[in-house]
């Protein structure tokens, strides 16, 4: 499948008229993934509402009550490919109370698109989308600079704009080579896919140019091996009657036959014996790969326990801080008992403090007894047993972990730990 | 032996969410319409838990209406991969009176499809049904979880969605609700189509242009056969046709197409542009087709 393409993920994020879905939309029409009949419906909605172009937003924008209210109310998933890319778009509505749903785009995206309309520069919303970007520890970030063409494609308004946001930029963890600027007009195809005339003074990629040159191994931060046990696999059968195939899905690093393997919670070591992906063996799994492992030794290991390389371990602890973004009505508060799901791995967990609710605008945190929802915060829990993890900066899918209320089941939190 | 897997991160996915929910649920079951979506999910599956068989059975709710190439292909492919296939029919449904036949000249079985599968799922008390919808198909299936959530009727409360962050996935339900389970979330229809191709995947042969009896209605080919309504004046022809999606016959349109490989379906597919649920009579009776369809459980 897709043999030869890589596979880019991507976040959008920009305030309700920031012309997000339009944007999309055109990267859409221009690089051919929508389909006559696509562009046919656009057309034809496009005119019933009375419009003189093409509103592109229609080709993104999906359910009844958001086309009536002619917003964006959920994430989105667009895909779209180039002769060289498969890419993956979580488009994300910018609302002030949609804090959740960026939060959610960007857990899955090395890329974020920050959109930002060329006549209102940076604004609060600016600000917040930057601070989840930052919080997620997404690898790149792209400011499209939007609507150029009401300004009439002004350098001054784009580098004023882009002076405010380096100043943002300073604040954050980003360098500034993580950060790339680009003036757009979503409307007119500006430097979406045709490098603009409008605009001769840019000199860089056009924004579809500039997302195909990256590659996503420089968008993986580079970790140690974390394999969660997700499922035991027992055939029974006479061909495989010994079988005990430990299957998971390897994070960071590698694992090759002959690797010595400490397993969690119980810390016995074994040695791994054989790597199996469908009906072939392996000699070694790179990350990312869906795999079956068996050991050399009969083990005690079971689905939420986890093998590492031995001399690798991440840390084992019943008390854990981390910064929460409640993504549910439900608020977050002290001594409340969760169900707390840390990969396949599950625990209880009782909030033992709330420290604070962070500003998402950079501008430091304020005291606070509970977290309701979009609210992002530094709270403190006991476990009911030890999960064992790395601090999210160094490792994200073993660094973070979300809240299962107890009684509804409804995911109410996602956790950074630290 | 091969030294080095380096993963394809779709396919990666789709086994990781495969093993989540023979992990998560008690009973899980494989919805298997004999489309190459559902076969893939089935080649999925069995890298999943390979050298153990597939823990769930498969379900096949039987309009009645279907190419007996969907079928006859169905029951090879359980047989040599040893697997459990239920089979519940819509004409039950209907013999039983909970649904009403269509009438008329856009008849279809395909709505009435989502009462026989809540009877099933209540019958076998399935708490997890997999499910091969992709989100690039329609624009109400982009906004759809990979773990989705129904009530007692089969609902989806598209305003309800539990967040999915990172590739976490909660499965937690209550008793009498059940989870909509989709790994090829993230598959585009030519990813489908080159994994079929990369993996070498047996597909039924109504996929690979045959000669057959058609109609032309509205743009659209129809298959010309008894289950399908045609007005006296709408001509019969024989044409090099074959199917992009494979539905109900009433359902789903054939394209004009020569290609009689999967190469060349790939090749077709590459340069398409009619996406594929625009040969799905079923969406264009109204913009909102799919999801006031998905609201009421359909699947």
């Amino acid at each position: 499948m897709s043999e030869n393409r890589k596979l880019i993920k991507i976040a959008t994020a920009g305030s309700v008229d920031d012309g997000k879905s339009t944007l999309i939309g055109r990267l859409l029409y221009d690089t051919k993934s929508l389909t006559t009949d696509k562009i046919e419906a656009i057309e034809r909605s496009s005119k019933q509402r009375g419009y003189d172009y093409l509103d592109f937003s229609l080709a993104t924008d999906g359910l009844v009550a958001e086309r009536e209210q002619g917003i964006t109310i959920d994430v989105a998933h667009i895909y779209f490919n180039t002769a060289k890319t498969n890419f993956i778009v979580a488009d994300t509505p910018g609302h002030v109370e949609y804090t959740r749903n960026m939060v959610t785009g960007a857990s899955t995206s090395q890329v974020a698109i920050i959109l930002i309309d060329a006549r209102k520069g940076v604004i609060e919303q600016t600000y917040r989308h930057f601070f989840i970007a930052n919080l997620l520890r997404i690898s790149h970030v792209v400011v499209a600079i939007n609507k150029m063409d009401l300004v009439d494609y002004d350098e001054e308004v784009y580098l004023k704009i882009k002076a405010d946001f380096d100043a943002l930029v300073a604040k954050s963890d980003f360098s500034e080579d993580q950060i790339t600027f680009i003036p757009v007009s979503a409307l007119k195809g500006e430097n979406i896919a045709r490098k603009s005339e409008e605009m001769p003074w840019y000199v860089g990629n056009t924004l579809l140019d500039h997302l195909e040159v990256l590659e996503p191994s420089d968008l993986e931060p580079s970790s140690v091996a974390r394999f969660p046990v997700q499922y035991v696999i027992r055939p029974k059968t006479e061909a495989w009657h010994d079988f005990r195939g430990f299957s998971g899905m390897l994070y960071g690093g590698n694992l090759k036959v002959g690797d010595e393997v400490t397993l969690l919670p119980s810390l016995n070591t074994s040695k791994i014996k054989s790597i199996h992906y469908f009906d072939q063996e392996v000699q070694e799994a790179s990350a990312g790969s869906s795999i079956a492992i068996t050991l050399e030794t009969e083990v005690d290991l079971s689905r939420g326990d986890m093998l590492v390389k031995s001399g690798e371990l991440p840390a084992s602890e019943k008390q854990i801080s981390a910064t929460i973004c409640q993504v549910n009505n439900k608020a977050l508060t002290v001594g409340k008992k969760y169900i707390l799901q840390h990969g396949v791995n599950r625990v209880l967990a009782k909030v033992d403090q709330i420290e604070s609710r962070i500003h998402t605008d950079f501008t430091g945190a304020e005291d606070a007894h509970s977290l309701k929802l979009n609210d992002i915060g530094r709270v403190h829990f006991r476990l009911s047993k030890p999960i064992h993890f790395d601090p999210y900066k160094t490792n994200k899918s073993n660094g973070s972990f979300i809240l299962i209320d107890e009684a509804e089941y409804d995911t109410v939190s996602v956790g950074f730990i630290e | 032996m091969n030294n080095l897997l380096i993963p394809n991160p779709k396919e990666a996915e789709s086994i990781h969410i495969i093993r989540e929910v023979a992990a998560q649920f008690e009973r899980p079951v494989l919805l298997f319409s004999g489309g190459k979506d559902s076969i893939t999910l089935v080649r999925l599956a069995q890298k999943a838990f390979y050298p153990a068989k597939i823990p769930f059975p498969l379900l096949h709710v039987d309009t009645g209406h279907n190419f007996p190439e969907t079928i006859e292909f169905r029951d090879k492919l359980v047989e040599e991969l040893g697997l459990e296939l239920i089979v519940r029919n819509v004409q039950d449904s209907i013999d039983q009176g909970k649904v009403r036949e269509e009438r008329g000249r856009y008849s279809s079985r395909n709505s009435l499809q989502t009462t026989t599968l809540l009877d099933a799922i209540e019958e076998f008390k399935f708490d997890a049904c997999i499910g091969g919808a992709r989100r690039d198909e329609e624009k109400a299936r982009a906004k759809e979880r990979v773990f989705s959530v129904r009530d007692d009727f089969g609902q989806w409360d598209e305003k309800n969605q539990r967040p999915e962050l990172f590739d976490m996935l909660n499965g937690k339900i209550h008793n009498g609700q059940n989870v909509r389970c989709f790994p090829i979330s993230n598959w585009t229809e030519l990813d489908v189509w080159e994994y079929i191709k990369t993996e070498n995947i047996e597909i039924p042969s109504i996929y690979f242009a045959h000669e057959r009896e058609v109609f032309f209605r509205d743009g659209m080919i129809w298959t010309a056969n008894e289950h399908v309504f045609r007005e006296a004046h709408e001509e019969v022809e024989v044409r090099m046709v074959r199917f992009r999606t494979v539905g109900d016959m009433t359902c789903t349109a054939a394209v004009l197409s020569e290609a009689v490989s999967l190469e060349d379906v790939v090749g077709e597919i590459r340069l398409s542009t009619i996406s594929e649920r625009g040969a799905r009579i079923d969406d264009k009776r109204s913009e909102a087709a799919m999801e006031t369809r998905k609201k009421v459980g359909y699947f």
